[in-house]
């Protein structure tokens, strides 16, 4: 009885070593399962969630959805994103809250994805642009508004 | 055809017709010296090399591939690196111990070179006692390893130490009693006497299934020997950072790196002349045709060929399994290859009595 067990212990041992083993062996033969992207020679294929960089989309009129509530700026944990607003007066003469700049320092932001996730109107996205080295520390500051943009209509 | 043998007899009457009697012997003593350390050199490149590719390719990358073709220069330009380092001995550290425990390690290595048979008739001292030399000598290297480890004088180094002490004390047994199983069958220690005994066809193909069980345990027995996953409770850099060599630099490091890899080529070495046939050719009984084809691929080849195998399969192993927990390391000496390869003796020593193989 001692004895069954004991080579039963030997042989499972045996064989799940030589399952995994196999699965090695299936990959050092099969070359095509590489999944190293040799980046400068060949675009990296990157994942649609990949967090690269914070934009806002503008549509082809200049037009973005922001409307200036700084859920972002709220919802960033290290004040990454500044909102400064302005009042515009509208067709009708009434008073409205708009942005004048939405300041993003890049180089502060940990892609920690909260912004996106806090922002009313999907005003914001994330991109997969990564490439972002510069020379000059301040070109990472940047205005993501394009100049002259307004909100886009019936973004409330 | 190719052959070693000639070449190194052409070289030896050279000298002996323009130096005469002792100052040929002694020229040759050099050049053997020399060329020990070139080979020490080369192998340590080229395996690491070999390291870096397999593992990579085993974890579905592309491995060193910026230096030179295929990164064929990529380990050399790392020497060139650990060449140019400081080699820093740490203050509370017994100076003299720690200086001289590389140059241990290396010895020990290049000690057992001396009995091993490259190639047909091409080998630096065919002893009469060689397997037991190459036993007694393999375990010298754990001096080196508990002198780095003690002189340190940092607790990672010291447990390192130990635990490659006992992993060395433990694996000895096992390894030794599976060379033992050969030495059985061939009745003989001397080298070359046991790869003669394999002209009709290798051990591990003649002495069926007991021979095959020996095998696996020598091979599990040579990759805990030279401390290499899963077996690596030595270094095992997510424990001990590195184990003995965590206070080595530079030149100092790279020799314990480089007595590594010597000492995984010598015992997958020792594996393929013991149960592969060294540089015997893939022989099978009578086939003369057969036999003849297969005598024309020079035997140096077969024998870089039958390591390069097994150095191969250790690889695999480390780049497969997940390290043991002390515990488990000597469990599985202790209770399972000792009593299986004592056993196993007996069963080989009655077929050797018997006349059961081939």
């Amino acid at each position: 009885m001692f004895l069954k067990e004991y080579f039963k212990t030997v042989y499972q041992t045996l064989s799940s070593l030589v399952t995994g083993m196999r699965l090695t062996g299936y990959y050092f033969t099969h070359t095509k399962e590489i999944i190293t992207q040799q980046y400068p020679e060949t675009k990296p294929v990157l994942a649609d969630r990949f967090r690269g960089e914070v934009i806002m989309p503008h549509n082809e009129s200049n037009e973005h959805r922001c409307t200036g509530c700084t859920a972002c700026e709220l919802a960033c944990p290290n004040g990454t994103i500044k909102i400064v607003t302005k009042n515009e007066i509208n067709a009708e003469g009434k008073k409205k809250k708009a942005i004048d700049t939405f300041v993003y320092r890049l180089e502060l932001c940990t892609m920690c994805n909260l912004c996106i996730q806090s922002c009313p109107s999907d005003a914001i996205i994330m991109t997969n642009d990564f490439e972002h080295s510069v020379y000059d520390r301040r070109l990472l500051t940047k205005v993501l508004n394009n100049p002259g943009s307004k909100i886009m209509e019936g973004v409330e | 055809m190719f052959s070693l043998e000639k070449l190194v007899s052409i070289i030896q009457a050279w000298l002996q017709s323009t130096l005469g009697d002792p100052w040929a012997f002694i020229v040759v003593c050099i050049l053997v010296g020399l060329a020990a350390i070139t080979l020490f050199a080369i192998l340590g490149l080229m395996l690491v090399y070999m390291e870096r590719k397999v593992a990579a390719h085993m974890q579905i990358r592309l491995g060193p591939n910026r230096v030179g073709p295929m990164g064929i220069f990529q380990t050399t330009a790392d020497t060139l690196k650990l060449v140019m380092k400081e080699g820093l001995t740490p203050d509370g550290a017994d100076k003299f111990l720690f200086n001289l425990a590389p140059f241990m390690v290396m010895i020990a290595a290049m000690l057992i070179l001396a009995p091993i048979a490259f190639a047909k008739n091409f080998q630096i001292w065919d002893i009469s006692i060689g397997v037991l030399y190459v036993a007694a000598v393999s375990s010298v290297a754990v001096i080196g390893i508990l002198m780095a480890g003690w002189s340190s004088n940092n607790k990672y180094s010291l447990i390192g130490a130990m635990r490659s002490a006992a992993q060395i004390v433990s694996y000895e047994l096992s390894a030794g009693l599976s060379i033992l199983a050969i030495v059985i069958l061939s009745g003989s220690l001397r080298i070359s006497d046991i790869i003669n005994s394999q002209a009709d066809g290798w051990w591990i193909i003649k002495g069926h299934i007991p021979v095959i069980i020996a095998f696996i345990i020598f091979i599990i027995a040579v990759t805990a020997e030279t401390n290499r996953a899963p077996f690596d409770l030595a270094e095992a850099e997510s424990e001990l950072t590195a184990g003995f060599h965590t206070e080595y630099s530079g030149m100092k490091f790279a020799l314990f790196f480089l007595a590594e890899y010597i000492n995984i080529f010598i015992g997958c070495a020792i594996g393929a002349t013991i149960f592969l046939g060294g540089w015997m050719p893939f022989h099978i009984g009578n086939w003369e045709a057969f036999n003849h084809i297969m005598d024309f691929i020079p035997s140096s080849l077969w024998f870089i060929g039958k390591t390069v195998f097994l150095i191969f399969l250790i690889m695999w192993f480390r780049w497969t399994f997940p390290r043991l927990r002390v515990d488990q390391l000597l469990n599985l000496e202790w209770k399972y290859l000792l009593p299986i390869s004592m056993v196993n003796l007996l069963v080989i020593t009655l077929m050797a009595i018997m006349g059961w193989y081939l």
